[in-house]
């Protein structure tokens, strides 16, 4: 049938126009030559270059660490906030999950400006600490979204049965509780770890002087124009967050993949 | 097992990390004066009239119209393509939304960035474009670069809730309707397409909220004098320091998000009907 190819046709140049703009960069990236558009033999050049920016390298730090830092902190409040926030009666735990998706659904923009409204008000300084506690703000909503499903699929009678045998709430939510949602907490703080390195828009208000991270650093150098460092970087970013992604995939969908989707 | 008292740190987290300065920001939007004393402050009405000059009203105008132009371009190229998938056989159609998700892993700076790559004067199209023997083309740094990058960055944002919805229909409502005698245009306006409208509006909210808010898109495709209703809000905050006309603006891009949240909610009738990311 005409409509079948057709099909074929539409599918292929959807993707050829999601796929294009990033193939062109990461071959460009391997490109031995300042001009973009002419290709002038392989070479490695610019990576080795990336890896002698001083800028980058700091920045590259700053970013691992704030991703660091940020999801183990996000994680830790989450979980105690999720298994909280469980057990609440309804409508405080309706407030509550609803303040919570603010960071969610509002725009990226308005978080990072009311966040910087806050440490200016407070007379914070801004830099490493700033940039941190947002990225924390920003990340704990998506934990606690992560591990509240698991806590739902939990028999409610498992931590219960424990008690009855003698353990304390403490005891029971340390053997029992937390083991049974171990995956959502995973799930969440990997999240959180790419969230965090993912961020632009929230650091970009929330830096200070001398502090910047990855976008950062990549934002100031594009608004320069084309620059094949960061042609180079780019591939490496995207190679990285792929195999973080993929790792977070297999396991979410292995707990859904009766439902058959992948997302 | 009912334990309150862990998720009391976090309580105490939001309030001053998410509620405060949402209350600063509407509170900066409504006075004048030093931002550090709150005694200080006068209430006044003035940062919003200020946004009434037409110069502000126009670059409010052209970031709505961006923002609608590239919901309705994402509608229009990811309706088919959801509904292409979701016909697909269950291992087939996987693997074509893990080939959709893949370019949205990629940090969206950089996926814009591409773009600077072949668009830009001596980039890749125009590179082909004067090997063939024409005049290089000025492709960036203008409305339809911007216009570009917003479909390229957010159009998985349409497709994926609309396809989500579209492999939910029961099928027996297709074969019914054949049954019926309703032919193939029929079946699509009838039946799919209503049933299909809760991921549609998904996807219109999550396409025009961040569509709205950019301010990167604009900056690096636009060029630096592009000015979008975000690169305002930067501007404010950032370089000319005025934060209680900044608060004004972000209050009034809020607004307008809510606004249109709240009419594509109106033509949502199964609220519970999934589709929903979120």
């Amino acid at each position: 049938m005409v409509s079948k190819g057709l099909k074929r046709l539409y599918t292929f140049l959807i993707f050829l126009f999601l796929y294009s703009p990033i193939i062109v960069l990461i071959v460009f990236s391997f490109n031995n030559s300042r001009s973009r558009g002419v290709w002038s033999g392989f070479t490695l050049k610019w990576y080795v270059e990336l890896f002698k920016d001083e800028e980058v390298l700091k920045a590259l730090y700053n970013t691992l660490l704030i991703a660091v830092l940020s999801s183990v902190i996000s994680t830790i409040i989450g979980t105690f906030a999720a298994i909280g926030i469980y057990g609440m009666p309804g409508i405080r735990k309706k407030v509550i999950l609803n303040i919570n998706y603010l960071p969610v659904l509002n725009p990226d923009i308005v978080t990072a400006v009311s966040l910087m409204t806050l440490f200016r008000f407070l007379n914070i300084e801004f830099g490493f600490i700033t940039m941190l506690l947002s990225h924390i703000t920003f990340c704990i909503p998506y934990v606690i979204l992560s591990i509240l499903p698991k806590l739902r699929q939990m028999n409610k009678h498992l931590a219960e049965a424990a008690m009855d045998l003698g353990a304390t709430p403490l005891y029971a939510l340390r053997k029992v509780v937390i083991p049974e949602i171990m995956p959502g907490i995973v799930t969440g703080a990997l999240m959180a770890f790419t969230l965090s390195v993912d961020d632009f828009v929230i650091s970009f208000f929330n830096k200070g002087a001398g502090v910047t991270n990855l976008s950062i650093t990549i934002f100031s150098m594009a608004k320069r124009g084309i620059n094949p460092i960061i042609n180079a970087l780019s591939t490496l970013m995207f190679v990285g967050l792929l195999i973080l992604l993929l790792i977070i995939n297999s396991r979410s969908s292995k707990s859904i993949s009766e439902r058959g989707d992948i997302i | 097992m009912k334990i309150k008292w862990t998720s009391y740190p976090y309580i105490l987290w939001m309030v001053i990390f998410i509620v405060v300065p949402l209350a600063l920001i509407l509170l900066f939007s409504l006075t004048t004066g030093e931002e550090q004393g709150i005694a200080n402050l006068k209430f006044t009405l003035d940062n919003f009239k200020r946004f009434l000059d037409p110069k502000y009203i126009d670059i409010l105008w052209i970031s709505v119209s961006l923002a609608l132009k590239s919901t309705a371009i994402t509608l229009l190229l990811g309706y088919p393509i959801a509904m292409i998938i979701s016909r697909e056989i269950p291992r087939k159609r996987n693997v074509m939304i893990l080939l959709l998700v893949i370019p949205m892993w990629m940090n969206f700076l950089l996926r814009t960035y591409a773009w600077l790559t072949l668009l830009g004067k001596n980039g890749f199209i125009n590179y082909i474009v004067t090997k063939l023997g024409f005049q290089p083309l000025n492709l960036i740094y203008n409305d339809n670069a911007v216009l570009l990058g917003m479909v390229y960055n957010f159009l998985p944002f349409m497709i994926l809730p609309i396809y989500s919805v579209l492999t939910k229909i029961d099928k027996g409502l297709i074969e019914a309707a054949e049954d019926l005698g309703a032919n193939k245009i029929e079946v699509f306006l009838k039946v799919i397409f209503p049933l299909s409208i809760p991921g549609i509006i998904t996807g219109i909210t999550m396409v025009f909220m961040p569509a709205m808010s950019t301010f990167v898109i604009s900056r690096l495709l636009g060029g630096g004098q592009y000015l979008l209703i975000g690169n305002l809000i930067e501007q404010q905050f950032l370089w000319v320091g005025d934060w209680h006309f900044g608060s004004a603006i972000s209050i009034i891009m809020m607004v307008f998000i809510l606004l249109t949240m709240a009419i594509t909610a109106k033509f949502d009738t199964d609220k519970e009907g999934g589709g929903s990311l979120w």
